[in-house]
């Protein structure tokens, strides 16, 4: 993490509060990171651990209360008005969601979708976006056939790979994927991660990935953030969370993933004592 | 003694290409905790719903489905009615959906317990309350009187599953009772679940995507592959020694959580068979590293005996496949598979 360019993207004291009624809950608090380029973080945690929030305020879907987030050295606008200040945050940041439904427009075809990405963002020969097209398609493994299909024709590793290239499409520096592979089937899921892998050495993309699932984040990323209640429990090189984790509540999450030999009714206690009023609140 | 057995039960949908079950064969004995794994679309969903006489509409059925004794394919109201009052209950993935979102849960707990047995409130009430105890909620009194929405998914899951022990059922049917849970909270419902089998010599069958986490609770797995069972073994056999490559497999695309993990997972190749597509031989041959044309393709294999495991792979005995994940470098002796 010594280097001596600048990161990426650097995120400073991010504060996100939500209102329900009269009481107030803090769903980010005090967040900071940064990730440097070709970087992969890991952000893992709990429901209600503020982690989809801090993805949606690294798109602009949400607005941090306080805290900066900045991309390549630029900050990213608190609101964007215009085009030109849309088009500039969708090349600083993109995202793939969990579901590729909404990412992706189901009344037109995955061809038709990246075409408009690109003629968006100022591809003007239509020869030249379809060549384009066909590349990104072939870097996530689709072919002509997936092209042509509209989502619902396509399975679900189908679809979150082309959810992945749309997001590839405009270039963006940073790549969010909240929980992206958590609703595909374990062998499916698996060649999504690889897929994610190649990208992530071939381009110098950096990666935030939001996730629950430690093993996953342990293939993808070599830094992970654990929140708990919108705060900053651990953050440090995977494979040292791994080995030697220093916070009561990261240790409980490692042991909660479930092996042979495991012992839930030692992980019960454990949890108990950390936290005696059961779950934790979600916002 | 065995409380639930299927004996080659098959279900066909109109308008499909195969089968959506294939021939399963299964049992869970009282006290017994089983695993029945597999992918989206395997058929272990509706293997479950077949324990309680739930069958798809207007789908052909042979074979038999036993629970304690009871065939239910093909049976009346009334032993169905028995079945599901007494016997058997089931707790789904969503507790959410459930649970009626505008009752409280002491009306959600006490109802049947009012209408079909016909106790009075109080007693109800305190039935529930002493539930609620014993799927460790910490004030079952309070519990009685507040509405789902007051309570976390992880309370919320425990008074489905106090709800599904109202009838002192012997046979528990969980379909993925976890799989919308944290995983710390996971391991609590799992440690209720795991108290309740020992306490109350119930039988268990779980029914899950995740194949570590069935060998964490069970003693037995069956693994099912497009409608069919394609291994079973007991839990450490099936870790160590898988005989199906389609087990291997499963176990190869899991990211492990040690740190000496290796570069690249192993995906399998393609996605799991659709209704709509049939294979005349192996189902998992078309996407299997090691299948092999005109042998893989002819029929499918039958389930037969290897050591301790039953497995339905034409090469089965002749595969050593790699216990857990493959390690760059490793050689397969067959075509490379890597796919993206």
């Amino acid at each position: 993490m010594t280097t001596d360019q600048p990161p990426l993207l650097r995120v400073e004291g991010l504060r996100k509060t939500y209102r329900t009624g009269a009481a107030e809950v803090v769903a980010v608090d005090g967040l900071s990171f940064t990730l440097r380029p070709g970087g992969a973080l890991g952000i893992v945690g709990e429901s209600g651990s503020g982690k989809t929030t801090t993805a949606r305020m690294l798109i602009g879907l949400e607005r941090p209360d306080s805290g900066e987030i900045h991309v390549q050295g630029r900050p990213l606008a608190a609101s964007v008005r215009g085009r030109a200040a849309r088009l500039a945050r969708a090349k600083a940041v993109q995202i793939v969601f969990q579901d590729p439904y909404l990412s992706l427009d189901a009344r037109i075809t995955v061809a038709a979708t990246l075409d408009g990405v690109l003629r968006l963002h100022g591809t003007r020969d239509p020869a030249e976006r379809a060549a384009r097209v066909r590349t990104l398609l072939a870097r996530v493994g689709l072919g002509d056939r997936e092209a042509a299909a509209l989502p619902r024709h396509l399975s679900g590793g189908q679809r979150q790979r082309a959810a992945i290239a749309r997001a590839l499409a405009v270039e963006p520096a940073v790549l969010v994927l909240d929980e992206a592979v958590s609703a595909l089937d374990v062998s499916v899921q698996a060649q999504v991660l690889n897929l994610l892998a190649d990208i992530r050495r071939d381009t110098g993309i950096g990666l935030v990935f939001v996730s629950h699932d430690l093993a996953v984040v342990r293939y993808v990323c070599d830094e992970a953030l654990v929140m708990y209640r919108g705060r900053t429990m651990e953050h440090r090189p995977v494979a040292e969370l791994l080995t030697a984790p220093d916070h009561p509540y990261t240790r409980l999450l490692l042991a909660s993933v479930p092996r042979p030999g495991w012992d839930p009714d030692s992980i019960s206690r454990r949890r108990r004592a950390l936290d005696p009023l059961g779950a934790p609140a979600g916002p | 003694m065995t409380l639930l057995r299927y004996e080659d039960l098959s279900i066909t949908l109109p308008g499909t290409a195969r089968p959506v079950l294939d021939g399963i064969g299964l049992t869970v004995g009282a006290g017994e905790a089983v695993a029945l794994v597999g992918e989206s679309g395997s058929g272990k969903s509706v293997t479950a719903r077949a324990a309680l006489g739930l069958f798809p509409e207007g789908a052909r059925t042979t074979g038999r489905v036993r629970v304690d004794g009871t065939d239910l394919v093909g049976a009346d109201a009334a032993s169905l009615r028995r079945v599901r009052t007494a016997t058997a209950a089931m707790i789904y993935q969503d507790p959410r959906a459930a649970i009626n979102p505008v009752r409280r849960v002491g009306d959600f707990l006490t109802e049947s317990l009012r209408l079909v047995h016909g106790w009075t409130r109080d007693r109800a009430r305190g039935r529930a309350a002493e539930l609620l105890d014993a799927v460790g909620l910490p004030d079952p009194v309070r519990h009685l009187d507040q509405y789902p929405h007051e309570l976390s998914g992880g309370m919320l899951q425990r008074v489905v599953i106090a709800a599904a022990l109202t009838a002192e059922p012997r046979l528990l049917l969980c379909d993925e009772p976890t799989t919308a849970l944290d995983v710390s909270t996971q391991a609590e419902i799992l440690a209720v679940l795991g108290r309740l089998r020992r306490e109350r010599g119930l039988g268990l069958l779980l029914i899950t995507h995740d194949i570590e986490l069935a060998a964490s609770v069970t003693d037995r797995i069956y693994v099912m592959y497009a409608g069919r069972i394609v291994e079973t073994a007991p839990v450490g056999d099936l870790f160590t020694t898988p005989r199906h490559p389609y087990t291997a497999g499963l176990l190869g695309s899991s990211p492990p959580l040690d740190a000496k993990a290796p570069e690249r997972l192993v995906p399998i190749p393609g996605a799991p068979m659709g209704l709509l597509e049939s294979a005349p031989g192996c189902a998992f041959a078309p996407r299997c590293r090691f299948a092999e044309p005109g042998r893989c393709d002819q029929a499918p294999p039958p389930l037969s005996d290897h050591g301790p495991a039953r497995v339905a792979c034409h090469l089965a005995g002749e595969l050593t496949l790699t216990p857990h994940r493959d390690r760059p470098g490793d050689h397969h002796p067959h075509r490379n598979q890597e796919v993206r």
